[in-house]
């Protein structure tokens, strides 16, 4: 991703330009900084555009400086913010690693030293030259290579608030400092305390910029799933503009532009077909598996692949307006948003540092008035290593690393979730509302039966029944409605239409008498129905809707219309059942179909003739019980339920004000969405369970030891160093953990 | 000993005040467009007073690299912005109504509050 090669154009807002005559001082302010090739200022928009590989930074300031404002506007595409921060990254972790062969490179011969060839005490006159040029140099390396540990710890002093670098800072000032101490005044210490501690000093410096260089590495990683949602949008558009077809940037395409994709390109916008058919891979957007068809008025998102035929399409989403733009948004900020479990450690470590320095200075005491001789030195030892020790970097790095972690991964499964909070809930759900038309079912209805009991042939019926549903608003009539058209059915006027609310509709065509609707519509007209009402109740228990149709009051045919369940139904509900959760199904219709279609799909606890508001009571009621409810649903009239549940499921194929309801959005029109999402976030607690359990354990086992509790046991002491060392490998164990999620695999069996 | 002992005792009690006992002093704001450098592990200002009922408008500049100021987060708000390296970054706040609002990095390690009065 070189965008080196390339001119540079940066766009800016400007404010306080009031007049023309300051756009020549702006534009020569501009010129000025080092690196610009051209200036052009648009006083009516108040906005300046400038070319040149310049820093943004040096130009802002370049215009503060004479008095204005000016902030970037939305400047480059997201793949350059990236790479940008991909850039900064690395030139921090070089640095870092920089600074850890300098201070290792001083600290390890060091300790080679004191371990094999000599002792690090101070008796002759020349081993206090050799040791207090050995100080020089280390401090020199202390303030090279970890300065902003020193000047954090200051700055945060200052503010009264203390953190990891206020630890680093004293543990390893005070080895600095009681080393030169004793140098310049042996004398004023007992013979065995008269020993140095520089190693321990570079030692530390160096590991923690190692740790620190790990968790930039990691974090980059971690943020892999935002990387590869926003690499799934094309840089170009082949956009056809009087009536020929240019490649433009992305950011130039408009709404309602036509776009071309040809076969193997990705869709740079949101759209609506309007030429041609193809099928697409939606799966990195849904995690739907297999490639879906278009035709003319289907829809088309930004960042699928267009694969067998070449479309076109006209823009109805564009830049920041693309569903892919939303779903790196919302990727973005829950990623940023912490489950409560991590702010129980949030709230620890803000009362952590200062006990840490409370207990230091304890442990120096205790070594004073209890310790053996030298007790000066056990007791610089000791508290070196208790401020070493705790830092509480594994424990800050804990929730987030996992949170980003299992979003990012959940978004690649085609689940978006909103917050931590939600992740968190979810892996506590006990009861699983699920509505049923349109989440267990496609939502969809079909014609599934026709018999005839008379001579007309029964597509010569189904164009009648057609023609007089054609004027009728019920949802089961655009099932009728559309397999007639499906099959070219001519459709007719019919006169003196009438729908009778809750049976069904009449009306007449050449002359004939047409009623269709349920048997009390019948009965109402008085028609024999009696040949069809055994075939009419076997219908109805397979979660059918059996209806009459009669012409001049002589039964024609019964006509079954189903929802049909979506095919995937059974092995996903399966799945929620293995994890333990009860599911509930809603529907608004009636008992007997209700009844057939939990039957099917395996659901006992079912509530047939629900109305909306039922819903949110049904909702309310289980969470009086005590229970954390899951809702999954994808209409406007689940949009309160879904926003009353602990944590509510959107089928991302259905509404918007659902999704805007809900705390999940399921790209995938399948329930095994809601399964993975359920796995993903047991998965993501349990890591961050784990990654707390260790730092916790890590730092509330360490500092004891530190402390020097073993000592009159077992004798043992740790060495500042060591608690250097396993500081930075808790840190390493923490965003290892972490990372380990990344490979974690939904199980769609179990 | 004793001296030292005391010593101790005196620096325990010193460091409970300064870190748990001493409220800060506010940086009352004139505008209601706030800038706030973000380096060395602290907020500046860190601890702001803004009037309460109006659109406020911060603009973070960040000059440290170290991973833990890239984000600033607003858990009352559910806000968050990601800061870019050596630039202002400006985030524009709803009008807030009276009371305290926090806003730190992800890992708590840079804190500071909005006093709305
Ligand atoms: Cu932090």
């Amino acid at each position: 991703m070189s965008s080196k090669s390339k001119v540079k154009t940066q766009s800016f807002m400007i404010e306080g330009a009031s007049c023309a005559s300051c756009v020549s001082k702006i534009e020569k302010a501009l010129a000025s900084v080092e690196g610009v090739t051209g200036v052009e200022m648009n006083f009516a928009q108040r906005t300046v555009t400038i070319d040149g590989d310049v820093n943004s930074h040096s130009l802002i300031h370049s215009v503060t400086d004479i008095g204005y404002n000016a902030t970037p506007m939305n400047s480059g595409s997201e793949q350059d913010a990236l790479a940008e921060k991909a850039q900064a990254d690395e030139a921090h972790y070089n640095n870092l690693m920089r600074n850890m062969v300098i201070a290792l490179g001083l600290g390890i011969p060091l300790m080679l030293y004191g371990l094999f060839i000599g002792d690090m005490s101070v008796n002759t006159s020349n081993q206090r030259i050799g040791w207090a040029i050995v100080g020089l140099v280390t401090l020199s390396v202390m303030i090279g290579t970890g300065k902003h540990f020193y000047i954090g710890a200051w700055q945060s002093f200052k503010h009264h608030s203390a953190n990891m670098d206020t630890l680093i800072a004293l543990g390893t000032g005070t080895a600095w400092a009681y080393s030169m101490l004793v140098i310049l005044v042996p004398n004023l210490l007992p013979e065995m305390a008269r020993h140095v501690y520089f190693e321990a000093s570079a030692m530390i410096i160096g590991l923690i910029n190692l740790g620190l260089a790990f968790e930039v590495k990691a974090r980059g990683r971690t943020s892999e799933a935002i990387k590869r949602l926003i690499g799934l949008q094309p840089n170009t558009a082949r956009v056809v503009r009087n009536g020929e077809e240019e490649d433009v940037d992305i950011a130039q395409v408009q709404l309602n532009d036509i776009v071309r994709v040809r076969p193997g390109e990705k869709i740079p916008v949101d759209g609506e077909l309007t030429d041609g058919q193809s099928t697409v891979d939606e799966s990195m957007l849904t995690g739907e598996p297999m490639p879906i068809s278009k035709t003319v008025g289907d829809k088309v998102v930004a960042g699928s692949i267009n694969k067998t035929g070449s479309m076109l399409f006209s823009a109805t989403h564009v830049g920041k307006d693309t569903t892919l733009s939303h779903i790196i948004n919302m990727v973005k900020k829950a990623q940023n948003s912490k489950p409560s479990i991590g702010r129980l450690a949030d709230v620890i470590s803000g009362y952590f540092v200062p006990i840490v320095m409370i207990l230091a200075v304890i442990t120096g005491l205790a070594w004073l008035n209890f310790g053996p001789q030298p007790a000066i030195a056990y007791a610089i030892t000791a508290m070196t290593t208790v401020l070493i020790i705790a830092c509480p970097c594994a424990l800050g790095l804990a929730t987030p690393m996992s949170v980003m972690v299992g979003i990012g991964k959940a978004a690649e499964a085609g689940v978006l979730i909103r917050n931590g909070e939600a992740l968190q809930s979810a892996s506590k759900i006990t009861t699983m509302l699920l509505d049923k038309t349109g989440t267990i079912t496609q939502g969809q209805p079909e014609v599934t039966d026709i018999s005839t009991f008379e001579q007309r042939q029964e597509s010569c019926v189904m164009a009648l029944v057609a023609s007089l549903e054609s004027q009728s608003e019920h949802p089961l009539a655009q099932a009728i409605v559309g397999y007639a058209k499906q099959r070219d059915y001519p459709l007719n006027a019919v006169t003196k239409f009438d729908a009778i609310t809750g049976k069904g509709v009449t009306g007449y065509l050449n002359g004939e008498h047409l009623l269709f609707g349920n048997e009390a519509l019948m009965h109402q007209f008085g028609i024999d129905v009696s040949v069809a009402v055994e075939q009419a109740g076997t219908l109805a228990n397979d979660a059918k809707t059996p209806m009459y149709f009669a012409v001049d009051q002589k039964l024609s045919a019964l006509i079954a219309v189903s929802d049909p369940i979506k095919s995937d139904s059974l092995a996903a509900i399966k799945r929620l059942q293995n994890k333990g959760i009860h599911l509930v199904m809603l529907t608004g219709d009636n008992e007997a179909t209700a009844k057939a279609v939990a039957k099917r799909v395996g659901i006992d606890d079912y509530i047939a003739q629900v109305m909306p508001q039922d819903k949110v009571e049904e909702v309310i009621k289980r969470q009086k019980h005590g229970e954390v409810v899951g809702m999954t649903g994808d209409g406007i009239n689940d949009a309160p339920a879904l926003a009353q549940a602990d944590v509510g499921f959107a089928i991302g194929t259905g509404t918007d004000v659902a999704i805007e309801s809900a705390d999940v959005t399921l790209m995938r029109g399948s329930l095994h969405g809601l399964a993975d999402a359920l796995a993903i976030s047991q998965a993501t607690i349990t890591n961050i369970k784990q990654n707390l359990v260790g730092a916790f354990m890590y730092n509330v086992a360490g500092i004891p030891i530190a402390a020097g509790v073993l000592f009159p046991f077992f004798g043992i002491l740790l060495n500042p160093v060591v608690a250097g060392a396993a500081m930075a490998l808790s840190s390493l164990t923490v965003v290892s953990n972490a990372n380990r999620l990344r490979f974690f695999k939904v199980n769609k069996s179990a | 000993m004793l001296f030292i002992n005391l010593l101790g005792a005196l620096l325990i009690a010193a460091i409970v005040w300064w870190f748990w006992l001493y409220t800060p002093k506010r940086a009352q704001s004139t505008s209601n467009q706030i800038k706030i450098l973000v380096n060395n592990g602290v907020y500046q200002p860190s601890n702001i007073t803004v009037s309460a009922g109006t659109k406020i408008t911060l603009d973070f500049d960040r000059q440290d690299p170290a991973p833990c100021a890239e984000t600033v987060i607003f858990p009352q708000l559910d806000l968050s912005l990601a800061l870019k390296m050596g630039q202002s970054n400006r985030i524009e706040l709803p009008a807030l109504s009276e009371g305290q609002y926090d806003f730190h990095c992800q890992m708590q390690m840079y804190k500071g509050k909005l006093i709305a009065e």
